[in-house]
């Protein structure tokens, strides 16, 4: 690069332009890489897919004082910003966002873990062993989003009284005090559905299994599936949004709604939302 | 080089230009082995006073640290964005102050700066101190410390390794070969004196200090032997010093918390434990000269020259830290900055600005002779400037947790509940129980050192001038006249 070069291309190499992650998606994965689409403009923030991730995942509910003194443990969480500009409260606008693990593909958490307890599975989820964490609690303070939650508590004990225990669901361990816990994608559920279609001698086909909060959206805001499949309804989604599972910026056209969140932080999220259209001026 | 002879006459009056001597020339041998010795002998009552009390403060954070084992880290309200509170940062406060120890041990050892013996045997011991009491921090705040071990590699039938990446795991590391060299370079160190011990001890004592001084007899042979061990054991020790509080730093300066990610927080980390170091060695100067009439080895020359090394660190501090405020600022990072003017502004801002006033503002006072020749202001200001740095710390940690990137998370409500103070106090219980039962086991001033630097210091009176310039020009005769050492 000459001098002379970069000064007849300055603009060129001015501009901001994507970092690309060191991995392709068809060479990393070959069968799955679970990945979601989450809609803000379909999403009315009813709180229903938290409510299923309590009942799923087997949440404790830790109650007003706890949850005042942030010890709350909601792996997927609405979090609502009020608008500046518009007024009192009934007026005022508001707008909020599901917020959950976004399995990012470089994550953060999983290099800063002193016993290797959060890591990356073959099917691009970012799992945590309950059973290997030592609660040093380095991977919250290295999330960008803050969604990893500790066990402050020693909750077993204490959130589920007789005869709470029995609705509890089987597939998934309830976790003592001292570790750290997330949003898994209902690891427990794709697991199932996995070799269930193994012993087929199939793949998961796209809209076999999902997790509880898709499950239960009333609007089907969150779309989740296998983004390898490019017949996928998540991977299309993906594809017409213009957003690259490895960029850390998007080359897009203003028309299309995709963003990732703290994407120039370079974890490589794995959701996608799409923006809210909102009238401002209504 | 000097060629002629006049200038060689020139050169070796400026050579031995009379400088304040460090500790009178004239003690007697044999008072040097009895003062020192007397620090052994059976304390007063009020030694048992306040070690019970250090013992209770201890059994204070013991007693809530078994309340935390038992009930969770939520009773320490630490929350979720908020979660090391002040057990990482008086971690890294205990860990720092150590370094201070190795460099007056090993640095100044190295660098033949001869005030440093008569103070660096206890410096030595506190090095070793605020490691073990650095270690206890990174078990308590461990959510599950009874699986501390998972963070060591150790062989296992699972071929479960620890994860080399973590910063955590080079802490551990780091923080054990520090412990364990330091403590060797302390032991080392201290063979001679001990078998000095053992000449003077009766009983178990006797019994324990034969053990310990691996049968020193003082030859030509051992000494030889000693010179050249406690050497390497010095060069060994100096770039471990500067490397493990550089990787202490790591476990920030690796993380993208905005306000944790900044470049320079490995030399700035250094500076910050060499300086609050220094500050508490000159506390444990001012008691221990206090405690067991050390006056005359622990002299008012070797204070200030502590005081001057002080404000040397402190400048130093000052510098890294605006530099850290200023590449913040021009880095024009959108979250580092809105972290710096959190911490500035924000519900932290009293600590903050006096943390900027303790470690930064108050040295300057030491540059005036009054303050560094005055025992009291001397004691004052060191405790004061420990604080300061005790503040830093804390404001590295909490208002950075409590303002990270993601602005769901921000969370004031930060105050640390009673557990937290309550083990941060036991650790100081757990420090002066250690220490002071090192003082009355062990010399905690080095004899045979304080013999050499008066033996130096006697020959330099002795010696005219001629003699003087005869080494000179003559090396060998130097050599064998002592004056190399």
């Amino acid at each position: 690069m000459s001098i002379t070069n970069l000064l007849n291309n300055w603009s060129f190499y001015r501009k901001k332009r994507p970092y690309q992650g060191q991995y392709d998606l068809n060479r990393q994965y070959s069968e799955y890489k679970w990945a979601m689409a989450l809609d803000l403009d379909i999403c009315t923030g009813c709180n229903a897919c938290t409510t299923a991730c309590y009942a799923e995942n087997n949440l404790p509910v830790v109650g007003k004082e706890r949850f005042k003194h942030g010890h709350v443990m909601h792996w997927i969480r609405i979090e609502r910003y009020w608008d500046e500009k518009m007024g009192e409260f009934p007026e005022q606008g508001a707008s909020f966002l599901p917020m959950m693990c976004q399995q990012c593909e470089e994550a953060p958490c999983e290099t800063v873990c002193p016993v290797g307890a959060t890591s990356h599975t073959n099917d691009g989820l970012n799992s945590q062993n309950y059973h290997r964490c030592v609660g040093s609690r380095y991977c919250s303070v290295n999330c960008p989003y803050k969604v990893r939650y500790f066990n402050f508590w020693n909750y077993p004990s204490t959130a589920w009284p007789a005869p709470l225990p029995d609705q509890l669901n089987p597939d998934v361990t309830v976790r003592t005090k001292g570790i750290m816990e997330k949003c898994t994608f209902c690891v427990q559920r794709l697991n199932e559905a996995k070799s269930r279609a193994r012993t087929e001698y199939r793949l998961v086909r796209d809209g076999e299994v999902v997790p509880a909060c898709v499950q239960a959206c009333p609007t089907s805001a969150i779309t989740f599936g296998n983004i390898v499949d490019p017949k996928s309804k998540v991977a299309m989604m993906w594809k017409n949004q213009q957003v690259d599972l490895y960029k850390d910026m998007q080359e897009k056209d203003n028309s299309v709604r995709g963003y990732r969140i703290l994407e120039d932080l370079r974890p490589f999220p794995s959701v996608m939302y799409l923006e809210r259209v909102r009238d401002m001026e209504a | 080089m000097v060629n002629t002879y006049e200038e060689t006459e020139v050169a070796v009056e400026k050579r031995f230009v009379p400088k304040p001597l460090d500790i009178n020339a004239d003690i007697a041998w044999a008072k040097i082995n009895k003062d020192i010795l007397r620090s052994l002998e059976r304390p007063r009552p009020i030694f048992w006073v306040i070690f019970i009390a250090s013992f209770a403060l201890f059994l204070v954070g013991v007693s809530c640290e078994v309340y935390q084992y038992q009930t969770g880290m939520g009773v320490a309200n630490l929350n979720n964005p908020q979660v090391w509170g002040l057990y990482i940062a008086t971690f890294i406060w205990w860990i720092g102050m150590g370094h201070s120890g190795t460099l007056l041990s090993a640095l100044l050892h190295i660098m033949h700066a001869d005030w440093r013996k008569p103070i660096y045997r206890y410096s030595e011991a506190m090095t070793t101190f605020t490691l073990l009491t650095a270690a206890l921090f990174v078990m308590v705040h461990l959510g599950r410390i009874w699986q501390f071990y998972y963070v060591v590699a150790y062989p296992n039938e699972r071929w479960t390794w620890p994860n080399f990446q973590s910063p955590l795991v080079w802490d551990a590391t780091a923080i054990g070969t520090y412990l364990t060299s330091s403590l060797l370079f302390l032991y080392i160190g201290m063979i001679p004196d001990l078998a000095i011990c053992r000449d003077n001890a009766i009983g178990i004592r006797k019994k324990l200090y034969t053990f310990m001084s691996l049968g020193w007899m003082g030859t030509d042979r051992q000494w030889a032997n000693f010179r050249v061990t406690y050497l390497t054991l010095a060069c060994f020790l100096m770039p471990l010093a500067v490397s493990v509080h550089s990787i202490v730093s790591t476990d920030f300066a690796a993380s993208q918390q905005p306000g944790y990610h900044i470049t320079s927080f490995p030399p700035y980390f250094v500076a910050g434990a060499i300086y609050s170091g220094l500050a508490v060695i000159i506390t444990l100067f001012i008691v221990l000269r206090y405690t067991f009439r050390f006056e005359e080895y622990m002299t008012m020359p070797i204070l200030e020259k502590l005081a001057k090394l002080t404000f040397a660190a402190g400048m130093v501090w000052t510098y890294l830290n605006l530099i850290e405020y200023a590449t913040t600022w021009y880095g024009n990072d959108m979250y580092a900055k809105q972290a710096l003017i959190y911490r500035a502004t924000g519900p932290f801002a009293p600590e903050w600005w006096m943390m900027n006033f303790l470690g930064s503002v108050l040295p300057f006072a030491l540059t005036f002779k009054r303050v560094r020749a005055s025992i009291p202001v001397m004691l004052f200001m060191s405790i004061f400037i420990n604080f300061g740095m005790w503040l830093e710390r804390w404001m590295i940690i909490s208002p950075t947790l409590a303002h990270g990137i993601y602005p769901w998370t921000w969370d004031d409500d930060q105050w640390p509940s009673f557990v937290q103070w309550g083990i941060v106090a036991g650790s100081f219980g757990w420090f002066n129980m250690l220490f002071m039962l090192y003082c009355k086991i062990f010399p905690s001033v080095s004899m045979y050192e304080v013999k050499e630097m008066l033996h130096e210091r006697r020959f330099f009176k002795s010696t005219n001038v001629a003699t003087a310039r005869d080494s000179a020009i003559n090396p060998d005769l130097a050599v064998e006249g002592g004056l190399a050492s």
